[in-house]
């Protein structure tokens, strides 16, 4: 009989962490072109369709940056709260939460001087994020409830506060629809390139990648952070304030998926609605993986999946492929990536006996 | 308002609404209960409930037969969950993310297939669903009758399942071996038992609940596949299973508990309270929060939860 059993391997060199997501990507797509062809597809024209739609001309590589910014925030979100190990699966609530901050500056906040609109809008979307990313924090470190749990069902909570709003006090006059008035001209995201979408809201997206890779390197609340993730009572042993670092992890975790909210409302939607987010936040959790909770690496594979989603459309127009695909592209990558982290740790060793 | 409440038929409608609202939230929470028991936490179980559901339906619209479209949804979940093993058991890979992935995966599966087969018509395809079947004499006793002997079979089998799986973890050597894995593998390993085998075992079982949970939805519940037909019962059954303190039947009274609340907030829609439906909509997540929270002080959680088994790693 042959047994299997996997032992700890000696470091990689660094160029190894660097090749690792590309090769998980390689084989992802090897994997994902199994349910293309029994969809009917020839893999080489869907891929195809798929990297042309999203990269082939000038307006759809802008359309991919701008499908990119929300990913790349919701991905930083959740890798920066890995990190310190406060599993936050509930970027897409924090999400909502920013919207609904960044909608109620956005339609309310008239008196405001218009050059103020935006900076307002920002911050109360960071902090609505922020605040409400506390909640699961403070139900961990103070009651011991577990945060995977209350992340996931006050993402249900907010969703939910955000239809009553919507068929409440912020619904649009005279509509029966659960939307929002429009927010005013000030209020929305400057647009950089002329005819595209291309938005401040993916500079917003670039500032925080770099502030993020700042705060974990060059910070001491960055070591905080990451050792309160490595080893909790050492941490505590050392004299960390441990329940304060897992409290601002939070408020940035969650400000940086409200920051995702506030560019969907003041780019894209201008108001508030229901589906102001196709998922993003769960997306953010498969980017935080694929980017080895790295900033950069969320970055790059925010673009990734990016391209996955925009490119799809087309892929589903030229070759008939359900868009689901892109849901079942974002599993396998997880998966794959994760084996691909363990065997640059671990071996396999097969035994025979 | 208040007379409207108290008439025979709506308590007879209420109780009735809780049982079957109930029944996917405990078969999942039983599963997860056997799962976690052995030392594995699967949050793929949204993921393979919605699998199961469109599973489930798919093979109903093919072939007619109910019975055969919940076989399928429990094969589906046991496919899945022998995923979950391979990632999560005999590589070791972190439980929480594994299981994310399972549950990404699957829903993007799941729509993916259904697509594929039913393509995008204007009207979602249905089928007929499981009626109630009245328990001879029983259905004729007031309000109880309408109520709780007048269910589906899926839900007299639930209900059934709970002491079952209870006796299963607390009074057979298979449930011992179960429970000690999960407290310490070190010492199930110590005394022969295969650590990584009995806990495939324990999520294939898992996985099998997850897919018929799944699988009550659109055969039973509703006669149609709907892209949020899960929507986050899974997590319920992750929070129950911590509520209940990973026994079945704590956990299957709060699964009940949500089940009521579910019904009540649907029948208070239907009163015509003047709130806005979300108020309500949001209440049975408010109240699983903050039962957990009474509970968090006392949760005994399995000592092995969490934790790869490595002989080599020992302690």
């Amino acid at each position: 009989m042959i047994g299997m059993s996997i032992v700890k391997r000696k470091p990689l060199p660094a160029w190894v962490m660097l090749v690792i997501p590309v090769a998980a990507v390689f084989v992802t797509l090897l994997i994902t072109s199994i349910p293309i062809l029994i969809a009917g597809g020839n893999v080489f024209k869907a891929y195809g369709a798929l990297f042309q739609g999203a990269l082939g001309s000038k307006f759809n590589l802008l359309e991919t940056f701008v499908k990119a910014s929300p990913l790349v925030l919701t991905g930083l979100a959740v890798a920066f709260a890995f990190r310190a190990k406060f599993w936050n699966i509930g970027a897409e609530g924090q999400l909502f939460a920013g919207a609904i901050m960044a909608a109620w500056v956005g339609i309310y906040f008239t008196w405001l001087p218009s050059f103020l609109v935006i900076p307002f809008m920002i911050i109360f979307g960071f902090l609505g994020g922020g605040l409400w990313a506390t909640i699961p924090a403070f139900l961990k470190t103070k009651l011991k409830v577990d945060d995977v749990v209350t992340t996931l069902l006050l993402n249900y909570v907010i969703l939910h506060i955000m239809g009553a709003l919507l068929f409440g006090p912020m619904q649009m006059e005279g509509s029966s629809w659960p939307r929002s008035a429009s927010i005013m001209d000030a209020a929305f995201y400057p647009m950089l390139i002329a005819r595209s979408r291309f938005h401040l809201g993916i500079i917003i997206s670039l500032v925080a990648v770099l502030a993020i890779w700042f705060i974990n390197n060059k910070t001491v609340f960055g070591y905080q952070s990451r050792g309160v993730g490595i080893n909790l009572n050492a941490a505590k042993f050392g004299g960390i304030n441990t329940n304060m670092v897992i409290l601002k992890t939070a408020i940035i975790s969650g400000g940086l998926a409200g920051l995702a909210g506030v560019g969907e409302v003041a780019a894209i939607h201008h108001h508030l609605m229901m589906d102001v987010s196709p998922g993003y936040g769960y997306t953010g959790i498969v980017i935080a993986m694929l980017g080895n909770l790295h900033p950069i690496g969320v970055a790059l594979a925010a673009f990734f999946f990016s391209v996955i989603s925009v490119g799809a459309q087309t892929m589903s127009r030229v070759a008939g492929i359900p868009i689901y695909i892109v849901g079942v592209i974002e599993g396998v990558a997880l998966m794959t990536m994760l084996i691909f982290i363990l065997l640059t740790e671990y071996k396999i060793r097969w035994t025979k006996s | 308002m208040m007379s409207e409440i108290f008439t025979v038929t709506f308590i007879t409608g209420l109780i009735a609404a809780t049982l079957r609202m109930s029944t996917p939230i405990i078969l999942a929470t039983l599963g997860e209960i056997i799962t976690e028991r052995s030392g594995v936490l699967n949050l793929g179980i949204e993921g393979t409930m919605v699998f199961g559901a469109a599973l489930g339906f798919l093979t109903t619209l093919a072939t007619g037969n109910l019975w055969l479209g919940v076989f399928v949804a429990a094969l589906g979940g046991i496919v899945l969950s022998l995923l979950m093993a391979v990632l999560a058991v005999y590589m070791g890979l972190s439980q929480h993310v594994s299981g994310l992935g399972i549950t990404i995966f699957a829903s993007g599966l799941a729509m993916f297939i259904y697509r594929l087969v039913v393509g995008s018509p204007i009207v979602p395809p249905v089928i007929t669903p499981f009626t109630p079947v009245a328990i001879p004499l029983l259905f004729r006793i007031p309000i109880l009758g309408g109520s709780f002997f007048t269910q589906y079979s899926l839900t007299y089998i639930t209900w059934a399942l709970i002491p079952l799986v209870s006796i299963f973890l607390f009074k057979t050597r298979a449930g011992l071996r179960v429970r000690t894995i999960g407290q310490n593998p070190f010492a199930a390993d110590t005394v022969g038992v295969n650590v990584n085998l009995t806990r495939t075992l324990c999520l294939a079982a898992g996985g099998a609940f997850f897919g018929v949970a799944g699988a009550f939805l659109t055969l039973a519940h509703q006669n149609m596949f709907l892209i949020d037909v899960i929507g986050g019962r899974g997590w319920i059954a992750i929070a129950m299973t911590i509520f209940g303190n990973w026994n079945p039947v704590m956990g299957a009274v709060g699964a009940l508990m949500f089940g009521f609340l579910d019904a009540f907030q649907l029948r208070m829609q239907t009163l015509g309270v003047d709130l806005p439906f979300h108020i309500f909509l949001m209440i049975p997540y408010l109240i699983t929060i903050l039962a957990l929270i009474s509970v968090s002080r006392k949760a005994t959680v399995p000592a092995g939860l969490l934790r790869p088994y490595r002989r080599e790693e020992k302690g």
